[in-house]
């Protein structure tokens, strides 16, 4: 297997904006995973084949980055803010709310593949806490009462 | 078409954004004297020209440093032998935690920060810029997209922009998403597709920094202050706040407040007035016990402090820094060891590993205010925890990380003696199960604006 088309033509459109390839490498990875779901080890191979790096080189950066996903995740990810702000601001009773609604634990996915429930610090909304993620869209301050419709949203 | 709002204060910073929350787009812009000061000085200004407005104008980092951002620009080489290509790196990945502010600039008013990276970019003599924006900030990205866009299609952005000969680019990079890649350093190795490890010094990043080329890295909120300057000139920042060298701030408020939000105010304003003015004040049935004024690498600030001003130097008195300007308040039903566990476990976390006193030390820091908290603390603790605090001080370490992090538990043993005494004597936390003091479903932390938005900035009412 290599890179399909529509993964190769968005990598190639963001070359040009270094001058060395390896520049790339986590967006490429960021491009691959949102295609693929997940980065298995036939992903970062493809990767590396595109951007002349090896495999290792590419995992040094995917398993330190928290985003960069090694394992199959859901459909969506839902980030709960954990830092000081949020956590004094009622994290542990929204955490407990939402593994409710869910039904898993931090780390874990739903059974229908539907949400990946992740730990995630400081969302930069400390104004808004307690402040949660789901995929692109950023929710705060979120009352346990809400979280039926929020996630009713994502299928 | 006015400058001020109702206060009769320009806010060079928040004046363009627009009361419905939508990013400000050039149109927008424009209205407020967007893309002015790049004008005047692409027109009428030599390049160290603009250098040394900005190094006479005082300005200084707003990222958390307070390095004095003309100055940083000045150790860039210039003129025709400067190795080429040189860069301007933005740094807007903002990951401190308790800081909220480059968000809300950069969705709201992406083309501020154009400008000053062109101005910086400009001054510097560089050729390229990269803004290096955090993972989980999609809307500020999307914002800035288009506003990059508009710009490259107005030839504000690009080859000989503005008629003027000078070639300027700017390009989005997206973190990997852990704290050390706000590093400058370590910002420079993740760009360049390594793992985010800091690096040596020297050589300095205005030396070798990108790719090995001249770089200069300066935080959002810095470059954001650069175009008002460019436009408006020297004494007219430094009217903004005339007793505290001058200029705007984004200043923030979040805890059980009424009104948390980001709020542009002059340099200097007062603690207590950003609290109880600009925050509305404790929540009832809260009193404010202590604060963290500039995120999580900056010193509990005591209640009783709080009558100081919002500056560089100020805050030094109350044994503190000014930090990143975002206050998060500590009140009476939290528990403080439970508050510094929290902060500590965060560093210890997203500690690279490089070098051994951070790698270690946080982990072995955070066991110690674990137990503690969990009313299993020891004889001998407390003063294990000083001298962790000792040995992660000040250039015992190979970045920042681990002496920010011995900041806020540094002025902690200081100031809630009492609290950990009674941990440990009384073998629990006395906050009981109920560390973060949530007392019932209060609407702690409500904000006036309704969930889903990204309001909070006050923009002065007008759209």
């Amino acid at each position: 297997m290599s890179l399909r088309d529509v993964e190769l033509r968005e990598i190639e459109a963001i070359l040009g904006h270094y001058p060395d390839t390896r520049a790339a490498a986590a967006s490429a990875m960021q491009i691959v995973q949102r295609h693929r779901g997940w980065l298995s080890d036939q992903a970062l191979a493809d990767v590396g084949e595109r951007l002349g790096m090896t495999i290792a080189e590419l995992d040094s950066l995917a398993t330190f980055a928290n985003m960069l996903f090694r394992r199959p995740v859901g459909r969506h990810i839902v980030l709960l803010c954990d830092t000081f702000a949020c956590w004094s601001l009622g994290y542990a009773e929204l955490r407990q709310a939402v593994e409710a609604a869910l039904g898993i634990g931090m780390g874990e996915t739903t059974p229908d593949g539907r949400f990946t429930l992740l730990p995630i610090v400081c969302l930069g909304a400390c104004d808004r806490g307690p402040a949660m993620m789901i995929d692109a869209d950023l929710f705060g301050p979120v009352a346990a009462d809400d979280l039926g419709a929020i996630f009713e949203a994502y299928s | 078409m006015s400058n001020l709002n109702s206060t009769g204060w320009e806010r060079p910073l928040t004046r363009a954004m627009l009361s419905d929350g939508r990013p400000a787009l050039l149109e927008d812009f424009r209205v407020g004297g967007g893309y002015e000061g790049l004008e005047r000085a692409l027109r009428t200004m030599r390049p160290s020209e603009v250098m040394s407005l900005i190094t006479t104008s005082g300005l200084r980092g707003r990222g958390g440093g307070g390095y004095p951002t003309g100055r940083k620009w000045s150790t860039m080489p210039l003129g025709p032998d400067a190795p080429r290509p040189k860069y301007v790196v933005c740094n807007a990945d903002e990951m401190e935690p308790g800081s909220f502010k480059d968000r809300y600039l950069m969705e709201r008013n992406p083309h501020l920060l154009l400008e000053g990276m062109l101005l910086a970019g400009y001054a510097c003599e560089a050729d390229a810029g990269y803004i290096f924006i955090r993972d989980q900030y999609d809307a500020p990205w999307a914002s800035l997209e288009a506003a990059i866009g508009e710009a490259e299609a107005e030839g504000l952005l690009g080859h000989d922009i503005l008629g003027s000969g000078f070639d300027f680019r700017i390009d989005l990079h997206r973190s990997v998403g852990r704290y050390i890649c706000g590093e400058a350093s370590a910002m420079l190795n993740v760009l360049e597709g390594r793992r985010p490890n800091p690096r040596s010094r020297p050589p300095h990043m205005t030396g070798a920094g990108l790719f090995a080329r001249p770089t200069v890295v300066n935080s959002v909120e810095t470059l954001a202050a650069v175009p008002a300057i460019a436009r408006n000139g020297i004494e007219w920042w430094q009217a903004l706040a005339p007793a505290h060298g001058g200029g705007s701030k984004l200043f923030g408020i979040a805890g059980r407040v009424a009104r948390p939000g980001c709020y542009e105010l002059p340099m200097g304003t007062l603690l207590r007035d950003l609290i109880e003015v600009h925050g509305g004040g404790m929540l009832p049935g809260y009193r404010l016990r202590a604060l963290i004024p500039g995120g999580a690498s900056t010193s509990f600030v005591n209640a009783a402090d709080i009558d100081v001003p919002l500056d560089f130097d100020t805050l030094r008195e109350v044994g503190s820094r000014l930090g990143t300007g975002t206050v998060v308040t500590l009140d009476d039903a939290t528990c403080p060891v439970g508050m510094v566990l929290n902060l500590v476990r965060f560093f210890a976390q997203e500690s690279c590993g490089w070098c051994t006193p951070c790698r270690e030390g946080l982990q072995w820091t955070a066991a110690i205010l674990g137990r503690i908290e969990e009313g299993e603390g020891l004889p001998g603790d407390l003063e294990q925890l000083v001298e962790h605090a000792w040995l992660m001080g000040s250039d015992k370490t190979f970045c920042d990380l681990a002496p920010g992090a011995m900041q806020p538990l540094r002025s902690a043993l200081r100031l809630f003696a009492d609290d950990f005494d009674e941990h440990i004597a009384g073998r629990a936390c006395p906050y009981g199960d109920n560390a973060a003091g949530v007392v019932a479903n209060d609407g702690a932390g409500t904000a006036p604006e309704a969930t889903g938005t990204t309001a909070g900035v006050d923009t002065g009412g007008s759209p």
